[in-house]
């Protein structure tokens, strides 16, 4: 399933980043905590904790992650310092950044850090800020988009404004 | 802003939830002067501001108090009855109060709710009729522009039809429906303060999904409507302003100044003709107990002793499960439909009333599933598709029989931001609660049968917990030994002050209050307009 611009529009919605349908998706980071890196690293965390039906991770997390945070220095500053934790983390066990692991290292190494089972928390442990700032943070974006209310069976999810006519149908034939 | 004190004010009102700010917008159009003193802060009212509440109440890791800033010094209080109350999920301090967390479900109280102990020989009757109070609802209907249908035959009568039309019935609905008429048991419509279409510059519901606790669009009612409106029409409004306490003349049969303070932690004295508390059941109540004086030692309106007694909630009650079939759950955040035919009150007075109500919201979300998992990637998907999409459930309103313990009073130790004893909440329950929630889940449980749902879980008496619907602490009737405020909701004590709040229900029936609130603060500011 191909996650379009639709999505990301949606997905800044459910977050209070999106300005209108109108908003303009540069997909260049801005000044602040948030650049190239932070961003490739989300990316590296989308490819992860996505479904492996989800088509089109790293324009849809790339344009949501650079809006997200325009405006929001305090909640770009949680991103950043939430890199910098798995980074560190990363280096130590395989002398690399978390961006530059194949897809595959990136998941164990993810589960190794315990972020599966970590209780999501801004204000919280390395691993809580983790679960919280990068992977809650694009689950929050896919599940709140059309794209991903359909991948789960449901047309208008929670958070997404899709108006009042898919409460009133029946399952699809 | 300026905090300073109106110099010239015609009416005092105290809080700027859906009362306050009705009679505001009142009086502001009978051309009084009007000032409104909130304890906490005016939120930005743009859908951005919403939005990043609405995903504070979505994703894990911020309590449910952070969703409007409830909590800290401000907020504190104790619980000490034999039930946990936890306040400050039940309320909101703010412009709009309570209603910018609110479920938005308005009913009107049936006839025998306000004659319940001559009906039933339990509580007390109200000091007015239904009669009194029908103009008032259908006003009220039309300030928040209630959707609704006139197909309930169990309610109570009605001479026009709602602002709006009703919400179409839910998938799910149709699958009770089928069940219900099996039973025997008659369905129909929720009037809901959410707009079914775009009314002035407030938008019909485009369906976010999360009406409790926010409602990003506009379209679900809170109070900032009637507060902004007043305050375009010249009313103050004066935010992070809470009150400490009330003063009176040498006479001690007027108030003559409410006295607040700023954030920059000055006291400040704001006089006026009339005073109007309106905020809501336990602030109300403790602002009262908080004015004691040497003349008043036992707390301002008290002569009775009954201010913060009485203190009366809902229970809930539900029974949910699983059906082998699909049940779009969770596409909208509110009700389409109820029952009311279990809702009058046997006549033994064995049991309080009942209203029953079909979730469209049963069962997590799939984004809540996806949040809170310790798994992601295809193997969460999986999760989310075996669990999603099935769940049912019926939940149900139970009165409460209101009791004299149960009561809102000052905690004798601990104190909030400036030194004022916190609210203590003093909660039990009754065999009558015991009795209604007992029936309700019979009921649940015999149309989650009919319908071949696997039972999953029930939410009985022992495990029964508050609607955050706050009444009876000032109660209302006409001996002022008996109760706080007579039927025009002038306190019995001070001739000019006047309580426009659930606080004044003297029984509580089982229907959402704010309705009624609404209608009793529109009525109150006919009096407090005539007194002018």
């Amino acid at each position: 399933m191909e996650l379009t611009r639709r999505d990301v529009l949606a997905a800044l919605a459910a977050s209070g980043a999106a300005a209108g349908a109108g908003i303009a998706l540069s997909g260049e980071p801005g000044e602040g905590p948030v650049g190239e890196h932070e961003v490739d690293t989300l990316v590296a965390v989308g490819n992860v904790v996505y479904p492996g039906e989800v088509e089109g991770i790293e324009e849809f997390v790339r344009q949501y992650s650079i809006e997200r945070v325009r405006g929001r220095p305090e909640y770009a500053e949680g991103v950043a310092d939430a890199v910098a934790a798995l980074d560190e983390y990363t280096r130590s066990w395989e002398d690399a950044e978390f961006a530059a692991l194949e897809t595959e290292l990136a998941d164990r190494t993810l589960s190794g850090f315990d972020v599966d089972v970590a209780d999501p928390d801004p204000d919280g442990s390395d691993r809580e800020r983790v679960r919280y700032y990068l992977v809650n943070e694009l689950l929050y974006a896919l599940f709140s988009t059309p794209t991903g209310g359909e991948l789960a069976g449901i047309e208008n999810p929670q958070g997404h404004p899709g108006g009042t006519t898919s409460y009133q149908r029946g399952p699809p034939e | 802003m300026n905090r300073e004190p109106s110099p010239r004010a015609d009416v005092c009102i105290v809080g700027a939830g859906p009362a306050g700010g009705l009679m505001a917008d009142r009086l502001a159009a009978a051309g009084h002067d009007v000032v409104v003193l909130e304890a906490g802060p005016r939120f930005d009212a743009d859908r951005d501001d919403r939005e990043r509440r609405m995903e504070r109440a979505i994703r894990p890791g911020h309590g449910p108090d952070s969703v409007w800033d409830m909590g800290g010094d401000r907020d504190a209080y104790e619980s000490t009855g034999d039930r946990y109350y936890p306040l400050n999920a039940a309320r909101v301090k703010g412009v709009g109060g309570s209603t910018l967390h609110w479920q938005g479900m308005v009913m009107r109280l049936h006839e025998r709710d306000f004659r319940l102990e001559s009906a039933t020989g339990v509580g007390a009757d109200w000091p007015l009729d239904y009669d009194d109070l029908q103009s008032y609802y259908a006003g009220a209907e039309d300030e928040l522009g209630v959707a609704g249908a006139s197909d309930n035959p169990f309610a109570p009568p009605r001479d026009e039809p709602h602002p709006q039309p009703a919400f179409e019935p839910s998938y799910s609905d149709s699958l009770f429906a089928e069940a219900c008429e099996a039973l025997g048991v008659t369905t129909h419509s929720v009037p809901n303060a959410r707009l079914s279409e775009g009314r002035e510059d407030r938008s019909a519901c485009v369906g976010y999904g999360t009406c409790q606790p926010v409602c990003p669009s506009g379209a679900k009612y809170d109070a900032t409507v009637h507060v902004e409106r007043a305050a375009d029409a010249g009313v103050r409004v004066v935010d992070r302003a809470p009150v400490q306490r009330l003063e009176h003349d040498d006479s001690g049969e007027h108030v003559t100044a409410a006295v607040y303070a700023t954030p920059s932690g000055e006291h400040h004295r704001q006089t006026a003709r009339e005073f109007v508390l309106a905020a809501g059941g336990v602030e109300n109540p403790r602002l009262l107990l908080l004015s004691e004086s040497e003349q008043y030692p036992d707390g301002l309106a008290n002569s009775s002793g009954l201010v913060g007694r009485y203190f009366t909630e809902h229970l809930f009650a539900g029974v949910g499960g699983t059906l082998e079939e699909p049940t779009r759950q969770n596409h909208v955040g509110f009700n389409t439909t109820e029952s009311h035919q279990f809702y009058d009150q046997p006549a033994d007075g064995s049991r309080g009333a009942i209203k029953l109500e079909f979730l469209n919201y049963a069962g997590p979300s799939p984004v809540e599933m996806a949040l809170g998992g310790d798994d992601w990637g295809d193997e969460m998907l999986d999760r989310i598709r075996a669990n999603y999409g099935t769940h049912i459930a019926v939940g149900a309103l139970v009165e409460q029989r209101p009791r004299e313990e149960n009561r809102i009073r000052l905690h004798p130790e601990r104190t909030d931001d400036h030194g004022n004893p916190v609210p203590e909440v003093v909660w039990s329950l009754s065999d009558y609660e015991r009795r209604g929630i007992e029936r309700a889940n019979e009921i649940q449980r015999d149309i989650l049968d009919e319908l071949g749902a696997d039972v999953e879980w029930t939410v009985g008496p022992e495990n029964t917990g508050p609607a955050y619907h706050h009444m009876g602490t000032t109660r209302m009737g006409d001996d002022p030994a008996e109760s706080v405020v007579d039927a025009r909701l002038r306190t019995h004590d001070l001739s000019n002050l006047t309580i426009a709040s659930s606080s004044v229900f003297p029984t509580g029936g089982a229907m959402n209050p704010t309705l009624t609130i609404a209608a009793l603060a529109l009525k109150a500011a006919d009096h407090v307009d005539e007194r002018l």
